[in-house]
């Protein structure tokens, strides 16, 4: 018989810590599925943020550092420039990569290092219970932003895929969302293509995901799921902000 | 033998690197230091198998070793005083996930954003751990550009020997002055193979990780006492001093690097006034070398700590003499770089 689903080799066989309805496992099978299809996971060396994916050096399949809480860039810089024929993404939230790590992701653009960045953001901090992310929407309830996010005290939601995609050492940003089969299908493709600019030694690459945390949303994960396409794809428009070709 | 050569203490740290075989630094320019930041781009960015990193900050630098060092290659960073307050997260997360590399703090005077001038007021932070958890940085004290240029040697040695973070921790005076070194071949030291945890891809064998955490209490308690035994180690096998005159000594004084190279003009200018002037001088600061003052202060009744700080390897001399000896202090905090003339002053008034 055929086999026509299976677990892609690039992932563990430990099951995803994360609750129902989270984006986080899907995000993570397509990264291992894409590294599986270019065959480079005995080459790869993942970087896990802090933060709920905290635990993806469970999950993935080749060797895997923890790096400080936003740091996942500068200790991936360090890793692809030791190693620089191998393999080298990060795996980073919104908290970690748009608010405590800003520095790093900036710079790590600028400098065009030659790394894939998996950017998951989901509008609100999981692992420490739902406070605000510098990606929460105006006027959604945190813990933090009790009554609804206020932009004149705590600023507007930063977009970090428009951004980063200013910068010239930037090669591939892009937007993708996990909302529904068609979106992870083109999240898929988005995702593959950063990881062939960086096989091609082209530079630095990153995919923004839109992600669900129904836990910390108070939603069940069906509407979860309609939540991020009313609100935050029309905020967070999808498509490639930067490609390849544009660089050259 | 090799020859000699007239060199400054930074750049001096950065051929001995070299000579080491770091081939990967990370840093961001910082007085009095910043000679050696840019000595290793003038040579790293001409090397194969190198880089040469300027990172966006301090913190970035730490996190950039952490992550180059994760693959087991030698690497390094180097900074002064408040840059390294900013690396105290990245280095306790090394300690912890117990990856070698090493760290140059040429300390200036603080706190804050202090001076520029020399101070040893980093001590507390250097030994006793600098960033949260429990942890200790191999701590080595040079006092001269020779010994700028053997103990970085030495300290990639002793990095990859324990697997755990080491750090020179000089100060501007010794990286700002030119002295005569020889960059001596050291003989090969027996290391551990790093091959059981790096990161270079699982081809052949299972996914390694470098992790330093773990919700379990009772697992990272036993990681805990995993890196425990390493400092046990360490304290027995690895102390480093110092000892001159202590025979018949009238007054035993403990400083280390600039400040203990000062005392021996003291030593000779006491002499010739009839004053026995021993010096015991730290040369790992951590380990702290307990035994040597313990032993001294069975025989000699007044010690007296000098530091350019107010008072922080007092407390390690403290402990090590333990009641046994009258104990007396001297600092200059802030930067000042006390004179031969004012430390012999006090030596007097402690007699």
């Amino acid at each position: 018989m055929k086999k026509v689903f299976g677990r892609p080799e690039s992932l563990t066989e430990t099951s995803f810590t994360y609750c129902p309805g989270c984006h986080h496992g899907i995000a993570h099978r397509l990264v291992a599925e894409v590294l599986d299809e270019f065959g480079v996971r005995e080459n790869t060396i993942g970087v896990c943020p802090v933060g709920c994916s905290v635990f993806a050096y469970l999950f993935f399949n080749c060797d895997m550092i923890c790096a400080a809480h936003g740091r996942a860039p500068a200790t991936a810089t360090g890793i692809k420039r030791a190693k620089p024929d191998s393999i080298v993404f990060t795996y980073q939230g919104d908290g970690d990569l748009a608010a405590i790590g800003t520095a790093e992701i900036v710079h790590a653009a600028n400098r065009g290092e030659n790394i894939t960045v998996i950017f998951i953001n989901n509008a609100i901090y999981g692992m420490t219970g739902g406070q605000m992310a510098p990606t929460t929407l105006v006027g959604q309830v945190t813990q933090t932003s009790p009554y609804g996010r206020d932009p004149k005290t705590m600023g507007y939601p930063i977009k970090m895929a428009e951004m980063l995609s200013t910068l010239k050492g930037a090669t591939y940003i892009s937007r993708v969302a996990l909302s529904k089969p068609a979106n992870i299908i083109k999240a898929k493709k988005s995702i593959k293509k950063a990881f062939q600019v960086q096989l091609d030694g082209k530079g630095f690459s990153m995919v923004e995901i839109l992600s669900t945390c129904p836990t910390n949303w108070g939603l069940s994960p069906v509407e979860a799921n309609r939540w991020l396409e009313e609100n935050m794809i029309p905020y967070y428009p999808l498509g490639e902000f930067r490609t390849p070709e544009e660089v050259a | 033998m090799a020859e000699k050569i007239l060199m400054k203490g930074n750049e001096a740290i950065g051929e001995a690197a070299i000579i080491a075989g770091c081939r990967y630094y990370f840093g961001y320019p910082i007085t009095p230091q910043s000679e050696l930041t840019a000595y290793m781009a003038k040579k790293l960015l001409k090397m194969k198998d190198a880089a040469f990193v300027q990172s966006e900050s301090e913190l970035a630098a730490i996190n950039m070793v952490y992550g180059a060092a994760s693959t087991g290659v030698r690497a390094m960073t180097s900074s002064s005083s408040p840059g390294i307050s900013l690396m105290q997260e990245g280095i306790s997360y090394i300690a912890c996930s117990e990856v070698p590399c090493v760290v140059i703090n040429m300390m200036r005077g603080g706190p804050g954003l202090g001076d520029i001038q020399p101070a040893q007021s980093d001590y507390f932070q250097a030994t006793k751990g600098g960033g949260h958890g429990d942890y200790h940085l191999i701590v080595l004290a040079p006092s001269s550009v020779q010994e700028l240029v053997d103990l970085t040697m030495d300290a990639f040695d002793l990095a990859d020997k324990y697997r755990n973070p080491a750090m020179i921790l000089g100060d501007g005076l010794l990286g700002q002055m030119m002295e005569a070194v020889e960059f001596k071949k050291k003989p090969k030291v027996d290391l551990p193979s790093k091959e059981s945890w790096t990161l270079v891809g699982c081809k052949g064998r299972k996914p390694h990780q470098i992790v330093s955490f773990n919700l379990n209490p009772s697992v990272l308690e036993k990681m805990n006492l995993v890196i425990n035994e390493k400092y046990k180690k360490l304290e027995e096998k690895e102390v480093r001093y110092e000892a001159i005159s202590l025979e018949n000594a009238d007054l035993v004084i403990v400083a280390y690097g600039t400040v203990a190279r000062i005392v021996k003009t003291v030593i000779q200018k006491a002499k010739k006034e009839g004053i026995n002037v021993g010096l015991i001088r730290p040369i790992t600061l951590y380990p702290f070398p307990e035994k040597i003052i313990g032993d001294t202060a069975e025989k000699i009744k007044k010690f007296l700590i000098v530091e350019m700080s107010l008072g922080q390897l007092i407390e390690d001399v403290r402990l090590a003499v333990n009641g046994k000896a009258k104990i007396k202090f001297y600092g200059r905090p802030g930067g000042i770089i006390p004179s031969p003339e004012e430390i012999l002053e006090k030596v007097k008034k402690c007699l």
